[in-house]
């Protein structure tokens, strides 16, 4: 069987892709395929026109800019980035969602752009990226523009690349790493080849005695159409002690952002449950790994 | 019809180098099936999720269902047939399968074999559940994970003792 394309466009370089996205608006972008590959077999994109940027060699790697932002170029594996030292020093639960990506052999083929272009939900380092306040580097016929993770989702499976645009890294400021800890926490029937009933993700940063919370992140996959913060759970804690009573409330607040659904994977009722455990269990373990001392 | 794309692929399968002309809508598995001939490769459920069709591409297991064939340029392609010796004799973990009866329809596992081969290949030493994470990408629809896990166990043990003893 030969997969159904009906044009396929190999581009040596980012400006090549770039116009001849531009020449071909019709053509969809592959990169790893593992999403779209699938599509093509499944139907739903039968026929399409494809612009391979696969082997795009300079959009692989994680980088350190000379500001300390760090880089993780768009077609990185995430088998790449669950090994990367820069990702497992500073990032490491970045590099846990990573792995927890269906099993080893599509993590080889399967890039983090691939995971954050395709707009869903439940993208294992999707959210882990909006609790980190990435921002997504694109460069089309006009140039680059840079989009910060919260505006990036439009709707389910629908993102702010325009038609010309290629992504081509995403980016950590210092700001949002440097002090900070955390961790992802993927809620699925099975260990591997599975997608999230839900995931979690959380970072914290504590104040120098470690008694204090100073910042604290959390972003859900499957708690809405797109990768969803919860904010009002955020505001409530900052600047509360590390205690008990802190983490019941962190869990409590939860409730007022989300909005999961009831799919064949789990109901709305099952996924509101596991989604304010996780807040808790989340919290706890970003504040252990932040060395945090509890009240 | 006449509009078919076909583009030159320049590969090196097994060891040895191969330039063939190919359909750029060939996933890799049909190419290695198709042209090639090396029916280890198992074309199982073409979707990535089985792991049947497992070759490794630069050392490291990929589904090669949904690999596009025209990616594997310049690439170093992997396949049970290249574990051959020279004197046709089978590799440690070929051995092992069979020791450990890991074998029942036998479907999975050329798939099988080629990732715990790029598993084993770092010669550390794995828990067996660190080893089940690592071979998750391949199904066995027998079920018969049990003497599989022996038998990737095994052969990982055999080649450590034998590191340690050229060492010491």
């Amino acid at each position: 069987m030969k997969y159904d394309i009906k044009k396929l466009y190999e581009a040596a370089s980012l400006d090549e892709a770039i116009s001849l996205l531009d020449e071909h608006p019709e053509a969809k972008i592959i990169a790893g395929g593992s999403d779209v590959l699938i599509s093509i077999r499944g139907g739903e994109l039968a026929g399409c026109t494809l612009v391979s940027i696969y082997g795009l060699d300079d959009l692989r790697g994680v980088t350190v800019d000379e500001d300390g932002t760090i880089r993780i170029g768009s077609l990185t594996s995430f088998t790449s980035i669950a090994r990367n030292e820069i990702i497992m020093k500073y990032l490491p639960y970045l590099g846990e969602a990573a792995a927890s990506v269906g099993g080893p052999q599509v993590r080889n083929i399967g890039t983090i752009g691939g995971n954050t272009c395709n707009g869903v939900t439940s993208a294992d380092t999707a959210s882990t990226l909006l609790a980190l306040d990435a921002i997504i580097e694109v460069k089309g016929k006009d140039g680059y523009r840079r989009i910060p993770m919260k505006n990036w989702y439009i709707k389910a499976k629908v993102v702010d690349l325009k038609p010309t645009e290629v992504q081509t890294a995403i980016l950590i400021p210092k700001e949002s790493y440097q002090g900070y800890f955390g961790n992802y926490y993927k809620y699925s029937a099975r260990h591997a080849m599975d997608i999230a009933t839900c995931g979690c993700s959380v970072n914290v940063k504590l104040s120098d005695d470690k008694k204090t919370i100073e910042d604290v992140r959390i972003a859900y996959g499957v708690a809405g159409p797109v990768p969803l913060r919860a904010g009002t759970a955020e505001a409530a804690v900052k600047g509360r002690a590390v205690n008990l009573e802190t983490l019941e409330l962190f869990s409590e607040k939860v409730k007022d952002d989300i909005n999961p659904r009831t799919s064949w994977r789990a109901s709305k009722e099952f996924r509101t449950h596991l989604m304010t455990e996780l807040a808790r269990r989340c919290l706890t373990e970003s504040i252990s790994r932040s060395g945090g001392i509890f009240q | 019809m006449s509009d078919i794309q076909y583009k030159e692929l320049n590969f090196t399968v097994n060891g040895k180098e191969r330039s063939l002309m190919i359909d750029v809508r060939s996933s890799l598995l049909d190419v290695l099936r198709n042209e090639l001939h090396l029916h280890s490769v198992k074309k199982g459920c073409e979707v990535g999720e089985c792991g049947a069709c497992t070759v490794l591409i630069d050392g490291e297991p990929y589904d090669s269902c949904i690999y596009l064939a025209i990616w594997a340029e310049g690439k170093d392609i992997l396949t049970v047939e290249g574990l051959m010796g020279d004197d046709g004799s089978i590799s440690d973990i070929q051995q092992a399968f069979i020791d450990e009866v890991a074998v029942q329809c036998g479907f999975c596992t050329p798939g099988l074999i080629m990732t715990a081969y790029s598993v084993l290949a770092d010669g550390k030493r794995y828990t067996r559940d660190e080893l089940r994470q690592k071979l998750a990408g391949n199904m066995c629809r027998c079920t018969g994970y049990h003497n599989i896990i022996n038998a990737v166990e095994k052969t990982m043990l055999k080649r450590i003792e034998a590191a340690e003893a050229k060492n010491s």
